[in-house]
């Protein structure tokens, strides 16, 4: 093992409870000192199926899943032990073991349930096991489970041999034990009893002679395991927004249960409701009376809220929507990331799009940036929709707590006071003047029901500044022209401040080379961008976060200063660097793409073999893996 | 002077108030029973209480869905078929103001359907009206989900194989606590009607009959109405909802052939409002959300307070 670092992989059957081991497993090693990563896969089933959960531990900052790993721990799927025969998704009894040995690093461990798994059955076991060094453990954890618990406590026993065979100290895992099942009777001691048996099994029986194990590391403040719709979540509670509507619709429902379960508790509503158009309506209809709200859905339920976020513009009401893609077209691959809702959350809905669009790449900016989103939407009455995926929503990374310490900022924005509603321009029978034609930066503040003196019309037709429908061409370019200037005057608001920019950028200042992606690919490009400029390449990378107002000077910026860019993203149309060159309307000659569309997210190998295949060796051959490069406009 | 001053505001109240001083001329037709609806609401609101600055009044699209903009209170004219979802929210985000819904058949029964019967089940307080005219108007004369079945339209034209929706059933069966009927030629009553339903705490549903004498010649909405409350022949309990589902199974059968009949036909005084449920299940706050905004001394909950959890 080259790497000091540790990726341990838990595979099993979806709901045999890989994902709550892996989070404490995850908190533990964070707990040790370390920085951790976490990747989920799972297919689109309930109980069954194959599925895995990746974490990845290493005493230095750590984005992304990397490449491969070098544990596994096989558990067996319980659930698919009397497939039908010839069910459609077939025997998957071996496969925590068969499904993923191809990424198995050279000389890592296979630590499998020997209970529930046979590896004769696995093709070619022993020769592969030989050929790549690795050490296996056939070890019978649901036996073990079964004399001191019950079955499904195998999780735990597969948890104390991988802390023996790393040489992992035990007490942060009992710790977590403890806070998890302490309250419930008959839980935690039989856990804690497994875990010792399992632990001591491999200390007194084997002799360990691998090279994988605990890296040392050490945190200087106290970290905390947050996801990306933890961060969104987070961000829109600091931010006051107190009103959330939804219908569930993977992977947007975490961050709408993430909300349900906090809102009630602060004193705020959530609403689940009978669909998406609904949803969003009723975010509009808590706004328009005065509380901060959101809603979100994921792309099918995200095309449904197109009329409502069309009206949210032309009525000019404040609200937050969440887009957390997944693959498609239609309900496509539903458990699976990909970046391809970029176009339709840009243009969807009828008429000029006049919205604020934000794609955060990390838990940390989904928190910022949906505290951004909340801010531009109440201060100048549009939409902002924040774009995140299957996987930012779902992967957990740790950031120090100290991050989150933040003043909470509930300003309803552009709103007027009944003193202030008084001195504005009123009609005789009191009608508050609320679309005028004159301000600078094209927001005018609006008053909310209830208020005195604030009465007004709003429709989604085009309207007077009293708020009634009116077709006059004068007055229809006027308002079409003040709502649009809003766009710009938050594009100068966001440039005025190059400090807190949302595009982020790694390596040298400049360089002969550019990456260039967006949203949660941001990762892996970061660990690639690096490990090229270590192997002498000279290469920086911009992450792109703003996508509508569009960045234009600072991509710009980056494009002239290098040679040749290659655009990564997870789309199979190039859809970023399509609105790259509309915004820019150049650079096609420049920009090469990197796409990835197989239900996986890049890895950072994947990222440096694109980079070498189309800048260094200019895409005459093509990519090994699951990626497709395609040459710049005019190559 | 508290941020929403116009709540609660008592005061002598003029109908005229609601009439808009620089009002847009009506677009509705010449006959149009949308004027009868407008009509009546103007002259409940001096009885209701309540002053044009806590009054919003969402509609829908179509000829209806323009009601607002003769009628002078806040008003969000929404999109076709949503005026009940931006309503409820509104009214959960600030449960002071009065928040009344329009919307034609097509628009509330139609492609609002789905919206309808939820709003009805969770029973928001607020009133919804419907002007049923059998027809869809402002998109010049289609069939509509009230069109009765034969009904010829040129997106019909060998008449509608469909039986009608029956709206008064299904608010029943959705769960609407007040459900009444009423007709635009029938004034009085649909004051009186709206009254109520206005100071109804749950969800009243007005069926508002409506003649749409430009698309719709031949609709019953022009014979005479009987009123169910006044009239001997039709003695039933309003608070039995088996006894009111009856009557409602009769009139609904009979209004293409036989009388018209107008009434209350539902009225459930103790099922508490759905914001009453969820503040008693401690999932909405006893205070108006919406005022916690302009309050400078309310402390905002940080979300570092939960990181506990991901240590
Ligand atoms: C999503 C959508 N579909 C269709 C329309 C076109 N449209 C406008 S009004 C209307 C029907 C109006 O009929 P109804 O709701 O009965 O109201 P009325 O005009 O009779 O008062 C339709 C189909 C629209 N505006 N939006
Ligand atoms: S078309 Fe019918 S409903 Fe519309 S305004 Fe004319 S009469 Fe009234």
């Amino acid at each position: 093992m080259t790497d000091n670092e540790l990726i341990w992989r838990i595979a099993g059957g979806s709901g045999d409870g890989i994902d709550s081991t892996s989070q404490n497993f995850a908190k533990a090693l964070m707990r040790s000192g370390l920085h951790v990563f976490t990747h989920r896969h799972y297919p689109s089933r309930i109980r069954g199926g194959h599925t895995y959960v990746e974490i990845r531990a290493k005493p230095e900052e750590v984005t992304s899943r990397g490449d491969g790993y070098n544990f596994l721990l096989a558990l067996g799927d319980s659930f698919a032990r009397n497939p039908k025969e010839g069910a459609v998704y077939g025997n998957e009894e071996i496969k925590p073991l068969s499904e993923n040995l191809d990424d198995l690093r050279e000389g890592g461990i296979i630590l499998y349930d020997s209970g529930l798994v046979d590896a004769s059955e696995v093709p070619d076991f022993e020769e592969r096991v030989e050929e790549n060094d690795w050490h296996v453990f056939d070890i019978d954890l649901r036996s073990m489970a079964r004399e001191h618990g019950r079955e499904v406590m195998r999780n735990t026993a597969g948890v104390g041999v991988t802390a023996a065979l790393i040489g992992m100290d035990t007490e942060p895992i009992e710790d977590l034990m403890e806070e998890a099942m302490g309250s419930r009777e008959g839980i935690l001691e039989p856990n804690l009893t497994i875990l010792h048996e399992a632990y001591e099994m491999i200390e007194e029986e084997y002799d360990v002679d691998h090279d994988v194990k605990l890296p040392e590391g050490d945190h200087e403040e106290t970290q905390v395991l947050i996801s990306g719709s933890n961060g969104v979540a987070y961000g829109a509670l600091d931010e006051g927004c107190r009103f959330i509507a939804g219908y569930p619709m993977t992977p947007w429902t975490d961050v709408f249960t993430i909300m349900s379960q906090h809102l009630p508790d602060v004193g705020g509503i959530s609403e689940q409701v009978e669909d998406e158009i609904a949803a969003a309506c009723l975010a509009l209809g808590a706004s328009h009376a005065g509380v901060k709200s959101m809603s979100g859905s994921s792309g099918g339920g995200f095309a449904l809220m197109g009329e409502p976020l069309g009206l949210a513009e032309m009525s000019e009401t404040p609200v937050v929507l969440i887009e957390a893609m997944r693959a498609g077209p239609s309900t496509g691959l539903p458990t699976k990331p990909e970046q391809a809702d970029l176009e339709s959350v840009l243009y969807s809905s009828q008429g000029d799009s006049c919205r604020v669009v934000f794609a955060p790449g990390t838990p940390a900016e989904a928190y910022d940036q949906t505290r951004r989103a909340f801010e531009l939407a109440y201060d100048y009455h549009v939409p902002a929709i924040v774009i995140i995926d299957q996987k930012l929503s779902g992967e957990n990374q740790n950031v120090p707590e100290s991050f989150f310490d933040r003043e909470p900022n509930a300003d309803p924005g552009a709103v007027l006071t009944e003193e202030e509603l008084a001195e504005m321009p009123h009609d005789e029978a009191g009608k508050f003047k609320r679309f005028q034609y004159d301000p600078e930066n094209g927001v005018n503040p609006r008053s909310v029901p209830g208020q005195k003196g604030g009465r007004f019309l709003v429709t989604g037709n085009e309207h007077s500044p009293y708020g009634h429908i009116e077709e006059d061409p004068d007055n229809r370019v006027f308002q079409m022209d003040r709502r649009m200037r809003k766009i710009e005057s938050i594009r100068e608001e966001l440039d005025s401040d190059p400090e807190s920019s949302h595009q982020t950028y790694f390596g040298p200042d400049e360089a002969e080379y550019g990456i260039v992606t967006w949203g949660s690919s941001q990762g892996a490009v970061r660990e690639a961008t690096a490990r090229l400029n270590d192997d002498g390449h000279s290469v920086r990378a911009i992450c792109v976060s703003d996508l509508m107002p569009f960045p234009e000077t600072e991509l710009t910026e980056f494009l002239e200063g290098v040679d040749e860019a290659l655009v990564v993203e997870m789309n199979a149309s190039a859809q970023f660097r399509g609105l790259a060159q509309k915004e820019l309307g150049r650079f096609g000659e420049k920009m090469n793409s990197l796409l990835k569309y197989d239900g996986n997210p890049f890895e950072p190998a994947e990222v440096v073999e694109g980079f070498e295949l189309q800048i260094v060796e200019d895409g005459t051959e093509t990519p090994a893996a699951n990626t497709r490069l395609e040459p710049a406009a005019g190559d | 002077m508290s941020a929403f001053s116009a709540i609660g505001e008592e005061r002598e109240i003029d109908r005229e108030e609601f009439t808009p001083l620089q009002e847009p001329q009506p677009t509705w037709c010449p006959g149009c029973g949308d004027f009868g609806v407008l009509k009546a609401l103007k002259q409940a609101m001096p009885e209701v209480g309540r002053t044009p600055d806590e009054v919003l009044l969402c509609t829908g699209i179509g000829c209806s869905g323009k009601l607002n903009s003769y009628f002078e209170s806040y008003g969000f004219h929404t999109i076709h078929g949503r005026s009940l979802p931006i309503a409820r929210a509104a009214k959960l985000a600030n449960p002071g103001i009065e928040v009344i819904a329009a919307g034609g058949d097509g628009d509330g029964y139609g492609i609002g359907g789905n919206h309808f019967m939820h709003t009805a089940r969770e029973n928001h307080d607020m009133t919804y009206i419907v002007f049923n005219n059998e027809i869809f108007g402002l998109t010049k004369g289609q069939t509509s989900p009230t069109s009765p079945k034969g009904h010829k339209s040129k997106t019909q034209p060998s008449g509608s194989a469909k039986d009608p929706i029956r709206p008064l059933s299904l608010s029943l069966t959705s769960g609407a606590s007040y459900i009444a009927r009423t007709a635009a030629v029938n004034p009085n009553q649909a004051k009186e009607i709206l009254v109520e339903a206005m100071e109804h705490d749950g969800f009243a549903h007005i069926d508002f009959l409506t003649q749409c004498p430009t698309w719709n010649k031949d609709a019953k909405q022009y014979v005479p109405y009987v009123d169910i409350q006044d009239s001997d022949d039709y003695d039933f309990d309003v608070h039995d909802r088996k006894e009111a589902a009856d009557m409602m199974f009769e009139t609904e059968n009979a209004l293409h052939e036989g009388t018209v009949l107008t009434g209350r036909y539902y009225v459930d005084e103790d099922r508490p409002s759905y914001g009453e449920e969820k503040r008693s299940i401690g999932e909405m706050p006893e205070e108006p959300l919406a005022e916690r905004y302009y309050d400078e001394d309310y402390e905002w909950e940080r979300s570092y307070d939960l990181l506990d959890r991901h240590k």
